[in-house]
């Protein structure tokens, strides 16, 4: 049929083009483009000396700006026109990878995790290479927890930081009060992080779409506004500082230990190098975000799982089946939460210094993008746009000014191309095939 | 069809009234529905056949009345006591007027879903599924098999891993029955199954209603507007006008019924065998009115269902 299709359109001669309707769609554009930058460029303001200002005028710059959107416009309709018949939405290779990614979803995962693994061992790796590899699996593991609450659950979550802080800071007080390490305060963090994901899902069961994330968004600046408030406590805008690194196995990362304990690089009988945890915590990170990762796989094909899909899919439908959407929900939020507050605990431990600034809501917003942009439910797409959202501003710095431009360019070629997010393919949770074939 | 003839009582509605504002969509309205018969619902458009539905299946609270369900152990549950999803495990299975599916969902997940809380039971708060254990591989693979018991009745099983989206009309249809049946229910809730359905394929909802009755032993409760499914199937039907109920007997004695040719067809005496399309003049106005109710109910049931 598809090859059918291609063959008729080979034969067909080439349509004629009309110029009218592409002039005054270019002439449109360039009005649009004469609209916008005549304020923006067309008037300067400088000092004229006592503290006023003057206007300079540069309506030349004006005119080529509307100029270059003319011709820009014609040529690329043009271009659009000639190459007519084929796929427009997707550039046809970027369709063909995709589609290839979405069957070889897992060697490209493999090829991921013995790359991540190998990334410190590599010529080229340098601390700030692997540093930036941390930030990037922060970013993973806290994607790959918000897909839980919004990918595969459906629930539109804005304040998913909220935990994330609540993490950070549990770990923070725990070891600044009651002298807790990283690896103790751990699983509490997670824990509390878990029921504030339930304290938050009560009050919104009811709700959902706009209004649920509203609500969650209210959720996170509360939190936030709290810890900055609750001064006695979280030490307000100060926040905690010398916060206890992770060691390994009691085994502290340090120049020199106290007497009576062995350091790391003395253990081993290596020379020191402030590297050692620098690495050491990258793989700490990639451990955690692999078992959520190992986690959210193995739980999506549990009856919970799919009971999160098919919430995700009808309510409605979900409770005339005998599924009893409270729980569900409330499952969704806790485990969602708990990795939000694992990755917070880890950071805290990272940092070793915490305070509010660190969880605005723009944390939330690049989360939430990471699972938007990587594709709702798709635990590959949120590495691939973790990857992409973080690492895209680090290597941007080279522009300067124009990173966040090159940055918000990115995010619109993606959803423009991959409006469904880079992969968007769900793999069934159980097939009939198998089963039949062992019978 | 006598009672006292070993006849099992599964629901009992007895003067159920449902008002919204100041519109009763249900007004004391009573019935029961049997194990191995098939009931059906019957009415003119918002006659409120949909809103007993609702009350029975708990998305809406009944003004007034009683509902008992009969569980298998001789229990009564009074289902207007109960939230919804408790009364899909105690044994009511629906399904819906506008089809809802889970369409994101594989056929397959669509019937796995349904046997969600046996499931659940055997994955110990998901711990044994976790951890993969032998009790609750065998609870899957059980929840399997009977998903594809039915897929093959209802003829989906070649296209077990298809996007329940992808499916054509009519076997979306059948595939939300064979997930209302899933959940092993007692009694079966069909909210115009035939609906949008060819002759053919109505033909084919017939055997397959008739079989699940003979063979599931449960009882089935229809809306229908479809005439031959109604009087080619059921044990008994229940006749809807304006929230009340007019009649309730076998089929042939409710197309005899002069107050049901009546509610259908207006007050003319027509040929009553005729089927009930055609509106007589007469009737415009009454007819007329009768949409303004039905805007009016499907404006309440907007949010809910």
């Amino acid at each position: 049929m598809a090859a059918a299709s291609g063959l008729a359109v080979d034969k067909l001669p080439k349509p004629p083009v009309f110029w009218a309707p592409l002039v005054k769609d270019a002439a449109l554009a360039a009005l649009v483009a004469v609209l916008l930058s005549l304020p923006l460029v067309g008037l300067q303001t400088y000092d004229i000396g006592g503290g006023a200002l003057g206007i300079r005028t540069h309506f030349d710059w004006v005119g080529v700006a509307g100029a270059v959107v003319f011709a820009g416009r014609l040529g690329l309709r043009l271009l659009h026109h000639l190459w007519g018949g084929r796929d427009r939405r997707a550039g046809p290779s970027l369709a063909r990878l995709a589609a290839w990614g979405n069957r070889q979803t897992l060697p490209i995962a493999l090829v991921g995790i013995g790359f991540a693994v190998a990334l410190p061992l590599l010529p080229f790796s340098s601390r700030y290479l692997i540093d930036l590899g941390t930030t990037v699996l922060i970013y993973v593991m806290l994607g790959w927890g918000l897909n839980i609450v919004v990918g595969l659950a459906g629930l539109l979550d804005l304040g998913y930081v909220a935990f994330y802080a609540v993490g950070a800071y549990t770990s923070a007080l725990l070891a600044r009060d009651l002298g807790f390490t990283f690896w103790e305060a751990l699983p509490f963090s997670g824990a509390v992080a878990a029921s504030f994901g339930i304290a938050l899902g009560f009050p919104v069961l009811r709700l959902r779409g706009d209004y649920l994330a509203i609500v969650t968004l209210g959720f996170g600046e509360i939190i936030r506004i709290v810890l900055l408030n609750w001064a006695s406590v979280t030490g307000g805008p100060n926040g905690i500082s010398e916060i206890p690194r992770p060691s390994f196995f009691g085994l502290p990362f340090a120049r020199s230990a106290p007497e009576g304990v062995a350091t790391f690089h003395q253990f081993l009988g290596i020379e020191f190098s402030p590297e050692h945890r620098v690495v050491f915590l990258y793989f700490v990170i990639l451990a955690m975000a692999l078992v959520t990762n190992a986690f959210t796989l193995r739980i999506r094909r549990l009856p919970v799982g799919r009971a999160w899909e098919a919430l995700r899919e009808d309510e409605v439908a979900c409770r005339a089946l005998g599924i009893n959407p409270t729980t569900v929900k409330l499952s969704a939020f806790a485990i969602g939460a708990m990795f939000g507050g694992l990755a917070g605990c880890f950071f805290a431990a990272r940092q070793g210094f915490i305070s509010p600034e660190s969880f605005t809501f723009i944390e939330s917003a690049t989360i939430l993008a990471i699972v938007v942009l990587g594709g709702m439910g798709s635990q590959l797409g949120v590495v691939l746009a973790a990857i992409l959202l973080v690492s895209l501003p680090e290597f941007g710095r080279a522009f300067a000014e124009f990173r966040m431009l090159i940055f918000g360019a990115a995010m619109v070629g993606v959803m423009v191309w991959r409006p469904r997010g880079l992969i968007a393919h769900r793999e069934p949770t159980i097939r009939l095939d198998p089963y039949l074939a062992a019978r | 069809m006598s009672d006292g003839s070993g006849r099992v009582p599964l629901l009992e509605v007895e003067r159920l009234t449902m008002r919204f504002g100041g519109l009763v969509a249900v007004d004391d309205v009573s019935f029961t529905a049997y194990r191995d018969e098939i009931t059906a619902i019957i009415g003119p458009n918002g006659a409120g056949k949909t809103t007993v539905f609702n009350c029975l299946t708990g998305f809406y609270r009944p003004s007034a009345g009683r509902l008992a369900m009969r569980k298998a152990s001789g229990q009564l549950l009074r289902l207007e006591r109960v939230e919804g999803f408790r009364i899909a495990r105690a044994g009511i299975a629906r399904t819906f007027q506008n089809i809802r599916l889970f369409a994101g969902m594989t056929v397959l997940e669509n019937l796995v879903v349904a046997q969600h809380n046996p499931l659940m039971k055997a994955s110990v708060f998901s711990l044994a599924g976790l951890l993969g254990l032998a009790r609750y591989r065998k609870a899957e693979l059980a929840a399997i098999e009977r998903a594809r018991h039915w897929l093959e009745r209802i003829g989906l099983a070649e296209r077990a891993d298809w996007l329940a989206s992808a499916l054509p009309y009519g076997a979306q249809r059948r595939l939300e029955i064979a997930r209302a049946l899933c959940t092993a229910p007692a009694l079966l809730c069909l909210d115009e199954p035939a609906a949008g359905l060819n002759p053919r394929e109505s033909g084919e909802l017939n055997d397959l209603l008739l079989r699940v009755r003979d063979e599931e032993r449960i009882g089935i409760l229809l809306i229908e507007h479809d005439m031959t499914v109604v009087m080619g199937i059921s044990d008994h039907v229940i006749v809807l006008d304006y929230g009340r109920k007019i009649a309730d007997g076998t089929p042939a004695e409710i197309r005899a019924d002069p107050e049901v040719i009546k509610a259908y067809l207006g007050e003319e005496e027509v040929d009553g065998t005729t089927e009930p399309i055609i509106v007589a003049p007469a009737q415009a106005g009454a007819q007329s009115q009768r949409q303004d109710l039905t805007a009016l109910g499907s404006r309440f049931r907007g949010n809910d269902v």
